[in-house]
């Protein structure tokens, strides 16, 4: 199984869940008002989104805003931590990767 | 008897590269230093090995010869350590100089115009060539001046191979070992005291950066070198932005200034970690290690001006340093007039990174008697902007 | 004249700080970088997910509940939430006046964010800890989580990391973070404490009378064994998670018996099959703000804390310091030492009758860190577990064997040409995650004595970060709002 949101309808909190959507990469994700960019893209079942200057997959780790693995670009921000920046709806999302940076050797 | 005993003081890059030319020649050398090799004013720098930033001129000239010797040594660094000569990430990536006025563009043409006199290659781009060479640059520019000559490297790893290279010739760092002193005897230096015991010493070169100026003078021979203070800007990774080291030619006035403000001036590269950094300030505030918002904020307007579109670049971490500033703005290579024995190789400002080969070769010329690669006299130790008293800090 | 306080962090520290220093007549900026105040202990729910009972999820929530609208409606508080500091400027040698803090207040890392000034009479640092994690094989894999992660996602956006999930490193913190992940439906299969039984017992049971007053914390923890009891999740001591596996992802982790020291006891080892690791071996304090400040740390065995003195005065004339960046100490600590930072950050007499039980509590609270360290201290045995293409600078992907190459370098072994050689540390995250591994990693191959740093130079500290929090460049470019200017000059 993958991370996923706990159903409202069974959460001990109440919680009475507005749906967002955004897209991520030109894709389509729904998710709900609230959530982080990052609480969006797990609770959609993804685990990575980023890649290391090796090309290594990496999404969240630290969850609060410390390690900067789940750094994503939003609405042309680049840079921005997926997990700590609230998702709104309509929000451009795309994967950034360290493997295309720097200069060629 | 044995070979001649050298103690260089200072394990930055100016220290590294003489102990490295004089360990090669057969002298007995010991590196004294303070803190950490290439830990203070080497890696707080850029990595400029610069040609378009000098005006015909003695330190031009050590330029141009550094800049000639700069891949021999590399090569011959890397012959035996292949892993330290790559650390130096030597980059002939050549600059770019723009002007953004017309008043700019002005002085800047009459600039290259004489460097190109002294031997500089200097082009001047057009608009097309420019937007080819940077397409993230302003359109807004004046004047462009391509110098192919310009070259970047990692300043503390190309430290760290020449002091690497100079132990394998025989040379011995003692690190965490602080200069107290000198023993004398008829006027001539026998021995550095340190906080680790007394090494005795035919010859001392004082190689110490911004901190010159205080062991010259524990030496008994004070010398006027000054710390300015510089700060510089670092960005996130980033996919590749800017392909040449660029900067506003407004940047000759602010190294030339001698004026203790703020002097700000954009300078502008990336990194092969895909950083970008942002330069570059100058004030004199002695050892004041305060990063001030203010100033940084000056270095992000400046470098916005050429390249509008990193407005949105994240800045991740900034740091700061000393140059090694000498009032006439020219190195000290050369002979102390009071103390025989003790020899100076400091005073390089902003451009020790680039200029460390030049020096080394001249020193060693000078100490072993051999012909010098080029003039020494306008980098002499009994000049008067070196021996005045100086400002009390 | 009244006095005008900054807090920054709005965690038990810091609320405790604002209530305390209104009470004392100051004028009260509170800023965090989240929107909502409770910090990690009380990560609220987002107002849009309109949760009828929030509270549900925490301990003590009435008395944070009652606090929070206090603090946030009182006439002479400004919160600022969403309000990162990303530089403190000191002032001049001699000047008493703490440093200037300057502020991007807006959505995180957005672009545009509002550039602001604040001239405090006193500041208090209130900032917190997150996890310290140390690396092991596979540790950079997806699915591998700190356990602060894994809590902030269930309690603060109920999103679960998975449903098998091993949790293990060191600390009381992980049984919170496990009664986390049961109640949102996760199948936690193990608690691991990397410590032996005897090493946690020891700790916790030395001068057991300094527990008494601390019986808040120790009853929350009782109520998460029970629970663990409860869904037959083993806690198990002596043992770690040693190594993650998986093809992009976790798939499965190797757990091992460790001796006292933490290194493996060989033929111990046992593949688990996971879809998520969650991974803890104690805290660091966020300490950039407190060395940007100029503050003295202090070392300790788990490493660099701020130095306070008996009032929570640091080094620094006006700058305080409440909560874990004095120490890991946990809630009710930081709520003592909040109380007293905020009271005389304000002024506030300090031989007020009032203070005398808080100080009373702050030391108890000190001493109750002190056995937390004992209990679940760091083992020297786990660069063991490492490899040499093990990652341990995950933004750069440096590995332990170029760590090692480079400290070897008898002319770049020191630990700043180390880092701009090897890379570790420079990355986005800026060695926050990383650093403290990498100058115990230096620390333990350095050859030659490090010697004093160069006047002037800032030491080779993974804290020394003074840009705090990233600025776009576009924000740096502009000056600086100051919103008391008015208020300021008539």
């Amino acid at each position: 199984m993958s991370p996923r949101i706990v159903p409202a309808s069974s959460d001990a909190a109440r919680r009475r869940d507005t749906p967002l959507q955004i897209t991520v990469d030109g894709a389509a994700v729904a998710g709900v008002e609230g959530q982080t960019v990052a609480g969006v893209l797990l609770a959609a079942g993804r685990r990575s989104w980023r890649a290391g200057p090796s090309g290594a997959p990496r999404g969240v780790f630290c969850g609060i805003g410390a390690c900067f693995d789940c750094l994503v670009t939003v609405n042309g921000e680049r840079d921005v931590r997926a997990c700590r920046r609230r998702a709104v709806d309509g929000d451009a999302v795309s994967t950034q990767s360290r493997a295309g940076t720097g200069e060629p050797r | 008897m044995g070979a001649t005993r050298v103690v260089v003081l200072g394990a930055g890059i100016i220290g590294a590269a003489c102990a490295r030319e004089l360990a090669l020649a057969g002298l007995a050398v010991t590196v004294v230093e303070r803190g950490a090799p290439a830990a203070a004013t080497t890696a707080h720098g850029e990595g400029n090995v610069l040609v378009s930033d000098k005006g015909p001129g003695p330190e031009l000239d050590l330029a141009l010869l550094s800049r000639r010797l700069w891949p021999g040594v590399l090569d011959a660094v890397a012959a035996h350590l292949p892993e330290a000569a790559a650390a130096v990430e030597w980059e002939p990536k050549g600059g770019i100089v723009v002007a953004t006025t017309a008043g700019g563009a002005r002085e800047l043409e009459r600039f290259a115009a004489a460097q190109r006199e002294a031997g500089v290659t200097a082009e001047p781009l057009d608009a097309a060539a420019l937007a080819a060479a940077e397409p993230h640059l302003t359109r807004d520019f004046a004047l462009a001046v391509h110098y192919p000559g310009d070259a970047q490297v990692q300043p503390a790893g190309t430290a760290t191979a020449l002091l690497a290279d100079a132990l394998r010739a025989g040379a011995v760092l003692r690190a965490g070992c602080e200069v107290l002193g000198a023993d004398t005897a008829g006027g001539r230096i026998t021995a550095v005291r340190t906080s680790t015991g007394t090494i005795g010493a035919d010859a001392v070169v004082n190689a110490a950066g911004p901190w010159s100026g205080e062991t010259a003078r524990r030496l008994g021979a004070p010398v006027d070198v000054r710390p300015r203070r510089g700060e510089v800007l670092v960005t996130a990774p980033m996919p590749p932005t800017v392909f040449h080291k660029v900067y506003d030619a407004d940047y000759v006035g602010a190294v030339g200034s001698g004026a203790g403000d703020l002097q700000a001036s954009a300078v502008v590269e990336s990194t092969r970690a895909g950083t970008i950094l942002l330069g570059s300030s100058r004030r004199r505030v002695g050892f004041d290690e305060r990063i001030r918002p203010g100033v940084l904020s000056v270095i992000a307007g400046k470098a916005l001006r050429l390249f509008p579109s990193l407005a949105g670049a994240t800045v991740m971490r900034a740091y700061g340093g000393f140059r090694p500033y000498v009032p006439d703005h020219l190195p000290v290579i050369g002979p102390d007039p009071r103390l025989d024995g003790l020899w100076h190789a400091t005073g390089h400002e902003g451009a020790g990174i680039g200029l460390s080969a030049g020096t080394a070769r001249l020193l060693a010329d000078l100490m072993l008697g051999r012909d010098p690669a080029m003039d020494p006299a306008p980098f002499r130790a009994d000049r008067p902007a070196v021996l005045s008293e100086g400002e009390s800090r | 004249m009244t006095r005008h306080v900054v807090i920054v962090g709005a965690g038990p520290a810091g609320l405790a700080a604002a209530a305390s220093a209104l009470r004392a007549g100051a004028r009260v900026t509170l800023l965090d970088t989240a929107e909502r105040p409770g910090g990690q202990y009380h990560r609220m729910l987002p107002d849009a997910y309109r949760a009828e009972r929030n509270g549900r999820l925490h301990h003590g929530w009435a008395r944070f509940d009652r606090l929070r609208r206090h603090v946030l409606g009182h006439p002479r508080c400004a919160w600022w939430p969403e309000s990162a500091v990303w530089s403190l400027e000191r002032s001049d040698p001699g000047d008493p006046a703490p440093p200037l803090v300057h502020v991007l207040r807006g959505p995180a890392d957005g672009a545009g964010r509002d550039r602001l000034v604040l001239r405090p009479d006193a500041l208090v640092l209130a900032p917190g800890a997150h996890d310290r994690v140390l690396p092991f094989p596979g540790w950079d894999l997806p699915g591998v989580y700190t356990a602060g992660a894994a809590q902030a996602l269930a309690k603060g956006e109920r999103v679960v990391v998975g449903d098998r999930v091993v949790i293990g490193g060191a600390g009381p913190f992980l049984l919170p973070v496990a009664a986390s992940l049961i109640e949102a439906g996760s199948a936690v299969l193990a608690v691991l404490e990397a410590n032996p039984a005897r090493t946690v017992a020891r700790g916790w049971g030395r001068r057991p009378w300094e527990l008494a007053p601390q019986a808040g914390k120790a009853g929350e923890l009782a109520e998460y064994a029970a629970l663990l009891a409860r869904h037959r999740v083993p806690y198990r001591t002596g043992r770690a998670v040693v190594e993650a596996r998986g093809d992009g992802r976790v798939e499965e982790v190797v757990t091992a018996r460790l001796r006292a020291d933490w290194s493996v006891l060989p033929g111990t080892e046992r593949v688990v099959a996971v879809d998520a690791a969650c991974v803890s071996h104690g805290f660091s304090p966020q300490l950039e703000l407190p060395a940007a400040a100029g503050c003295a740390l202090r070392d300790t065995a788990s490493g660099p804390f701020t130095e306070v003195d008996g009032d929570q005065l640091t080094s620094v004339p006006g700058v305080y310091a409440a909560g874990e960046i004095t120490g890991i100490a946990g809630a009710p600590a930081a709520r003592a030492e909040g109380l007293l930072a905020g009271w005389l950050a304000a002024g506030g007499a300090p031989a007020a009758p009032e203070l005398r039980p808080l100080r009373r509590a702050r030391d108890r609270a000190r001493a109750f860190a002190g056995r937390l360290a004992a209990a679940h201290p760091i083992g020297a045995g786990w660069p063991g577990w490492l490899r040499a293409d093990t990652v341990v600078c995950r933004c750069e992907e440096t590995d332990f064997g170029t760590l090692c190459r480079a400290a070897d370098d008898r002319a770049g072994g020191a630990a700043r040409a180390v880092k701009l050689g090897t890379r570790a540390g420079l990355g986005p995250c800026q060695a926050r995650i990383c650093g403290p591994t990498v100058a115990e990693l230096l620390r333990r191959r350095a050859a030659g004595a490090p010697g004093r740093p160069a006047e002037g130079l800032a030491p080779a500290t993974p804290h020394h970060r003074p840009i705090a929090q990233p600025i776009r460049l576009g924000e740096l470019a502009r000056p600086p709002r100051d919103p008391h200017e008015k208020e300021n000059t008539p």
